[in-house]
């Protein structure tokens, strides 16, 4: 994972080079001559959606669903029909300090902070000016689902395609490294989609993803997406983010059809996948000269989760991979449903720092929370929703937010007809990641929302 | 030493340390290969079939010696010069195993072999070792010196022997006045790969560079006796050593891609070896370097190429490092042992990129401190007192940085050190020639990184 400073930067008031005061508009710092076109300015008054923090008006106003918030302590186990209704109209929550605790929210004395390993060095400057190494999914937005992309039955080189391709993976001919089945991944299945890339600047894809979908005891159906993002500067990230991310695919799909509260049932699933990525540590590099000198670091990732039950929209994280809710009528208004483990988020949090501020500094990025067997204390944040109308969950990772940061620009990315074709919506997302410099691996997962029908909500309500 | 309860099947493994991350526009990639052979004792891996004979548990691999001892008339000068030399050899033969072929070869401007003297090698037992011993007894000194000659008799005696290693050592005191050098040239040139030797230089009247020489070119090891009293015990570690040696002719063989440069192939623990000038060509895209034989030990190797530039996001395999053992007869394909992968991944990441491999940094260090002590003490004998300052002072500086006590010491008996962290240096008025010839010949070796 790698955090790109330069693409999310909130709105300049001072110049990140030198503090200088600026004036909108400014295209370079009058006392530097920093280039802030580097620095795509923001609205001003664009405070982090925080999904605890009650709504402005015209936000997005749910009803809350028992258990929200509960960070520490799984929620209840309980069935989704067990759940008092709610009156789509917006009806405030029974308890809205239950639910207004900043999830995650600020701790006393020290944090854990792990930094990545990586600063970006150019900004948005050096973006765009490169060969693609592998295949660009935006050329690819309208093929056949599922679809994992690149073919290499083959096993000719794709540099020199003189070469066969030996067993490690490289050329015969020219060296080069062939594409990976993970450089490139798509997922389709009928109410949730994926797709995950490389990128532009990474030499391989540390994120991983897992969609899947299930039945609860009632019969209903519920739709499960995981997405992990491996912390590069731990050895095996991309093994991390695969156990991790399978991990809790996995016991989601054990635990729903038993009856589990979706919610409990997430609290359950990051835990398991953080137990299956602390394994990881006990078990010798298999490529020791891959990570020689980085060996020493525990394998990490962080993982962001959705799962659409009984009319429930349950999300959980740890790290500072994102959900972010975007209706289907657009002009209601859209919001992130996570809130970072990292650096910046915390000082807002704790009221340490203003969001320019915090973002502002170089330890903005730093993740606070991970998965991994040097993690502090496994903190799984998890929140229920009750959505009022349709919409789609966009489960991404920093490799997309980084190119739309906010609730806003991630709607505005999303297009029109995700609902309907929502591979080809994921695909249209990572492409717009790509185009933005496609700095980090880049994955999304996308769940299309559909309100169920006042009939089965009644039915839950007699129940 | 080689632990003989086990298997002589050895199992090698290659471990590659490296920054494989380049930044934008680099193009050369240093790896450290890590390259060790244990016995085994298990039979994990796949058996060396074919490659050397089937020997039961417990059992070593045949194995062929000659001692070649200097008996030219200088060794008379002192007398214990020659004593020692005999008792040094006999202790070597008390230290063959039983079932070596061996035979003693007595060198002057021309070679002989005094044991077993049939123009064959004896297969040591209680009986031909105490017969070798006797025929010790009545080498006398007396003559020239022609090392050439006595490693093409070597060559004779040890390429009739039908073993799996084949090794010498040869004893010297003086330098190589008998024949021309380009004749000791050729005598290298046309034993090299036929057997390894371990090269030693008695006293302080032999030329260091013949010594190392040899002991380079027939992968051996090179070493200074100056007092000969201390003959016995080096012969005898020496030959245990090669004793503890179980496969013979393995080759680091090195594949590159196509456009890949290849700038330096070099040997750097337990010394330093610049292997570049002797690969010979696989096929069109690998070459093998020659290793020679290996029991249970660990050698490191330093390659480095040049790759062709890539973007960023780019990754490559920038060389393939394999050690091969031929095929007995030649006709078939050579096994390899194991192998291990140098790559080259090009990243933005400043911090990835511009970090330098502990063990890359660590022997680029060694080898440049034998290179400085070399031309230290050559400018030292040139007269130039302030490049030999200047070199020296460097020398003594990467001694104590890289914790390479032994050298360091060397070096202090040669130069008065003001301060070892700058490398400051004063070069000493009065230098024992000993002193000198020891740290020049033993300038190659260096430590280990600590893991």
């Amino acid at each position: 994972m790698k955090m790109s400073q330069s693409h999310q930067q909130p709105a300049l008031s001072k110049c990140p080079g030198c503090e200088e005061p600026l004036d909108a508009g400014d295209l370079f710092c009058g006392a530097c001559g920093y280039d802030l076109s580097a620095v795509p300015a923001r609205p001003d008054d664009r405070p982090t959606m925080a999904i605890t923090v009650p709504p402005a008006a015209g936000a997005v106003r749910w009803p809350a669903a028992a258990g929200t918030g509960s960070s520490d302590v799984p929620a209840p186990v309980q069935h989704p029909a067990d759940l008092p209704v709610t009156d789509s109209g917006g009806r405030p929550p029974a308890e809205p300090e239950h639910g207004q605790e900043p999830v995650g929210g600020p701790e006393a004395g020290p944090v854990p902070v792990r930094h990545d390993d990586r600063a970006e060095p150019g900004g948005a400057a050096d973006s765009g000016d490169f060969a693609l190494a592998a295949p660009d999914p935006r050329t690819a937005e309208h093929t056949a689902s599922p679809a994992t992309a690149p073919a290499h039955g083959a096993k000719v080189c794709v540099a020199c395609r003189s070469g066969r391709v030996d067993p490690d993976g490289y050329c015969e001919n020219c060296g080069h490294a062939q594409p990976r089945e993970r450089d490139h991944m798509e997922q389709e299945l009928d109410a949730v989609a994926a797709v995950s890339d490389r990128g532009l600047r990474h030499h391989r894809n540390e994120d991983s993803f897992a969609v899947s979908s299930t039945a609860l005891p009632d019969g209903s159906p519920a739709v499960v997406a995981i997405v992990c993002d491996g912390v590069s500067s731990a050895s095996r990230p991309d093994e991390a983010s695969a156990a991790a991310a399978s991990a809790a695919n996995e016991a989601l799909l054990e635990s729903l059809p038993r009856g589990t509260h979706p919610q409990a049932a997430m609290h359950e699933a990051i835990v398991a996948a953080s137990e299956a990525v602390n394994a990881l540590a006990q078990e010798p590099a298999g490529a020791m000269e891959h990570d020689a000198h980085r060996h020493q670091n525990a394998p990490a990732c962080t993982l962001v989760g959705a799962v659409m039950a009984g009319g429930l929209l349950v999300v959980g994280w740890v790290g500072d991979s994102r959900v972010y809710w975007v209706p289907e009528d657009r002009a209601q208004p859209t919001a992130r449903l996570t809130e970072d483990d990292s650096w910046a988020a915390q000082m807002v949090a704790a009221g340490l720092m203003n969001e320019a501020e915090a973002y502002a500094d170089e330890r903005a990025h730093a993740i606070t929370g991970w998965l991994g067997a040097d993690a502090y204390e496994l903190e799984p944040h998890t929140a229920a929703f009750k959505p009022d109308r349709p919409g789609l969950v966009v489960v991404c990772t920093d490799g997309l937010w980084n190119y739309a940061e906010s609730a806003e620009e991630m709607a505005a990315a999303v297009p029109a007809d995700a609902h309907e074709r929502p591979l080809h919506a994921a695909q249209v997302l990572v492409g717009h990641a790509l185009d933005g410099g496609g700095h980090d691996n880049v994955t999304v997962a996308l769940l299309p929302f559909a309100v169920r029908s006042q009939g089965a909500g009644s039915a839950c309500e007699t129940v | 030493m080689a632990n003989f309860s086990k298997s002589n099947v050895p199992q090698f493994s290659v471990e590659v340390y490296q920054n494989e991350f380049l930044p934008e526009g680099g193009r050369e990639v240093n790896a450290i290969v890590t390259v060790t052979s244990t016995g085994g004792g298990t039979t994990g891996g796949t058996p060396l079939a074919g490659s050397a004979p089937a020997y039961g548990p417990g059992q070593a691999p045949d194995a062929a010696v000659v001692l070649m001892v200097d008996c030219s008339g200088s060794m008379d000068y002192p007398p214990t010069k020659m004593r020692n030399a005999r008792d040094a050899t006999a202790a070597a033969i008390d230290t063959l195993r039983e079932g070596t072929r061996f035979a003693v070869v007595a060198g002057t401007h021309v070679a002989k072999d005094v044991y077993p003297g049939n123009g064959r090698l004896a297969v040591a037992d209680a009986q031909t070792k105490a017969q070798a011993k006797g025929a010790l007894r009545n080498l006398s000194a007396g003559g020239g010196t022609a090392i050439g000659t006595w490693l093409r008799l070597a060559d004779r005696l040890l390429g009739a022997a039908d073993v799996g290693i084949r090794h010498g050592i040869l004893l010297t005191d003086g330098r190589n006045e008998h024949e021309a050098p380009e004749d000791l040239r050729a005598a290298l040139d046309s034993c090299a790969g036929r057997f390894t030797c371990d090269a030693r230089g008695v006293g302080t009247d032999w030329e260091v560079k013949e010594v190392t020489g040899i002991a380079a070119a027939l992968l051996g090891t090179a070493d200074i006796v100056a007092d000969p009293a201390g003959l016995a015990a080096d012969f005898t570690r020496m030959m245990e050593n090669a004793m503890g040696k179980e496969v013979a002719d393995v080759a680091l063989r090195l594949w590159t891609p196509v456009g890949v440069e290849i700038r330096f192939v070099k040997q750097v623990a337990p010394t330093v070896a610049d292997l570049t000038g002797r690969r010979t060509e696989a096929n069109p895209r690998a070459g093998d370097y020659p290793t020679g034989s290996w029991g249970d030990e660990s050698r490191d190797y330093h390659v480095c190429v040049l790759v062709p530039e890539a973007g960023i996001g780019q990754e490559m395999l920038a060389a393939r490092v394999s050690l091969i053992l031929p095929d007995p007869s030649g006709a078939g394909a050579p096994q390899t042992l194991s192998h291990g992968l140098v790559r080259a991944v090009w990243t933005d990441d400043m911090v990835a990129s511009t970090s330098i491999n502990p063990q890359v940094a660590h022997y680029t260090g060694q080898a440049e401190l034998a290179q400085v002590i070399q031309q230290g003490l050559d400018a030292r004998k040139s007269g130039d007192f302030d490049g030999a300052t200047a070199k020296l002072g460097r020398a003594v500086q990467l001694a104590s940085a890289s914790g390479n006590q032994d050298t360091a010491k060397l070096l202090s008996k040669v130069v008065d050190v003001v301060d070892a962290a700058t490398g400051t240096v004063r070069l000493k008025a009065k230098v024992a020639e000993a002193d000198e010839m020891t740290l020049e010949t033993r300038s190659t070796k260096t430590v280990r990184v600590k893991k």
